[in-house]
């Protein structure tokens, strides 16, 4: 409870700078709306009107909330404009294309560590895949899934798997890799087979890695999918409501939109928090 | 029984070979207890490395109970303790000891069965369900005997088992480790820096010295099986270390 303080006290630094900004941002228009009708603004009047306006260049915090609100549960769930209908589309791409990416990660970290040719072929591929803007090549996977067949879920998922694989591949090698010399030699006085050493060392000890991977990786999907929305012309999920909020000058709704993102990527990162607490429990790593 | 023949072994580094042993010749019989010490880089544990098959000699035979050392270690012929207990951190003191069990494929009643009898032989009893946090430094290693011990080798490799541990921890370690070789009667190879140590353990000192890593001399001891800690006080016991000592000096007087 000690720290609740200082979180507070930085909440409250955001949001009253929040309200600054929004203030001057929005004023442009309020001074413009005056100058037409020909009345002066007073700077009570220039606050009421800059924080209530339709179409803000920057919704202040209360409308943002309003809107989250009213898209959560001010609609019916199945509804077009529910925040919980798209946030869903969204999550369930991000969820698939996050268990796309963390087992392909999965699977190229052991090959790296266990195949010479391995480690000095994919790795820098992998690389290079990542320096790509997600942006350019998004568009691309899904004409050629279009092409396939493929549409919806599987090609957000693609592409949501195409950025997390990366974090859980680097966080898996130096994993799988941590084991000293004096481990692996222990194995060796055993006869152990190369599975016997993957799966009694080599696995139990990357899991702290892996599980820090995941937090990356989780975030990274969830951009992903929302990417991958963006270039099939708003059908549904987040990005589709921030593209359409976008078309239309809704401020607002962008906001709220990327609020929910926000909102469903850190109870993403907290689900794993908890899975890695109950794991690392279980194994008797934490004291 | 480990037999070595001229035995060498060069090592190819970046800066040229580097000679770790030369011309090894040593016999260890069955149930005997070797000590080896010797100044670091004299090849010491690169000897015992080899004896487990975990380097391998670029000249002369090195035989383990009649066999090459690798097929030695298919034979099960040995446990392994290293320096630090290296336990693993997430499974407990009786998960670590089934761990060679596990790979050697024992059936789940056998490894109960074994797991028990090892932790009564280090006196663990009680402590299998700790994990390696839970128990002290001296506890720690006691258990990675236990580990080696499990499988039932006749020959115990033991590369500075106490090396990290305070001396009044090694000392009682000492003590128990003797009694556990007259019970379970196993060959053991020791390597250690510790003079006392060596003298209190051993049948046999090997002294070795570096550059090459050699073998300068070999004392029998005539300190009688029994021996209580307080035997370190006698003459005969100062006498013995006196000649290690020696031989130390020798091994690296001849470099000077």
């Amino acid at each position: 409870m000690k720290s609740l303080l200082p979180i507070l006290t930085v909440l409250l630094a955001i949001v009253a700078l929040w309200y600054a900004a929004a203030v001057k941002l929005n004023s442009a228009w309020t001074y413009d709306q005056a100058v037409r009708a020909g009345t002066e603004v007073s700077l009570s009047a220039l606050v009421k009107d800059t924080l209530a306006q339709e179409r803000p260049v920057l919704p202040a915090p209360h409308q943002v909330a309003v809107g989250l609100w009213d898209g959560v549960f001010g609609q019916a769930m199945t509804s077009k404009r529910s925040l919980v209908y798209h946030g869903w589309v969204t999550l369930s791409a991000t969820l698939l294309g996050f268990a796309i990416g963390t087992a392909l990660g999965i699977a190229l970290a052991i090959g790296i560590v266990h195949n010479r040719a391995m480690d000095m072929s994919v790795m820098p591929w992998a690389i290079a895949s990542q320096t790509i803007p997600i942006l350019a090549i998004a568009p691309m996977i899904i004409v050629v899934m279009n092409s396939l067949g493929l549409t919806g879920l599987i090609p957000k998922s693609i592409i949501s798997a195409y950025l997390s694989f990366f974090p859980v591949v680097v966080g898996m090698v130096k994993g799988l890799r941590s084991p000293d010399a004096m481990q692996l030699d222990l194995l060796r006085t055993y006869n152990a087979s190369a599975r016997d050493v993957l799966l009694k060392l080599r696995l139990p000890a990357s899991l702290p890695y892996l599980f820090a991977s995941l937090k990356v990786g989780v975030a990274a999907s969830l951009v992903g999918a929302i990417v991958g929305e963006l270039p099939t012309g708003a059908v549904a999920g987040l990005g589709a409501r921030l593209l359409s909020g976008s078309y239309y000058g809704q401020t607002v709704q962008i906001w709220a939109a990327l609020f929910a993102a926000a909102i469903v990527a850190a109870g993403l990162v907290m689900l794993i928090g908890a899975a890695e607490r109950a794991t690392l429990a279980r194994m008797g790593l934490v004291r | 029984m480990i037999e070595a023949r001229g035995v060498g072994l060069t090592f190819q580094t970046n800066d040229g070979p580097v000679v770790a042993l030369k011309d090894v010749n040593l016999t260890i019989g069955k149930g005997e207890f070797v000590s080896f010490i010797g100044p670091s880089g004299c090849g010491k544990t690169t000897f015992l490395r080899a004896v487990a098959a975990l380097e391998h000699p670029t000249e002369g035979t090195l035989t383990v109970n009649g066999l090459t050392p690798d097929a030695a270690r298919q034979a099960r012929a040995y446990g392994y303790v290293f320096q630090a207990a290296g336990l693993y951190p997430w499974r407990t003191i009786a998960g670590n000891i089934r761990l060679p069990l596990e790979i050697m494929g024992f059936s789940r009643a056998e490894q109960e069965e074994r797991i028990a009898r090892v932790l009564s032989l280090v006196d663990l009893e009680g402590f299998g369900r700790k994990y390696p946090w839970q128990l002290s430094g001296g506890m720690q290693q006691r258990a990675s005997i236990a580990r080696a011990l499990a499988f039932d080798a006749d020959i115990l490799l033991m590369d500075e088992p106490f090396g990290a541990l305070d001396e009044i921890v090694r000392d009682r370690l000492n003590e128990e480790l003797l009694k556990l070789w007259a019970r379970t009667e196993k060959t053991i190879g020791f390597v250690t820096h510790s003079i006392p140590e060596a003298v209190y353990l051993s049948t046999r000192i090997v002294v070795m010295s570096p550059r090459p890593g050699r073998i300068t001399d070999v004392i029998e001891s005539t300190l009688p099986r029994e021996r209580p800690l307080d035997i370190r006080d006698s003459r005969e016991f100062i006498e013995i270390a006196h000649r290690v000592r020696e031989g130390l000096r020798h091994g690296h007087g001849d470099e000077v």
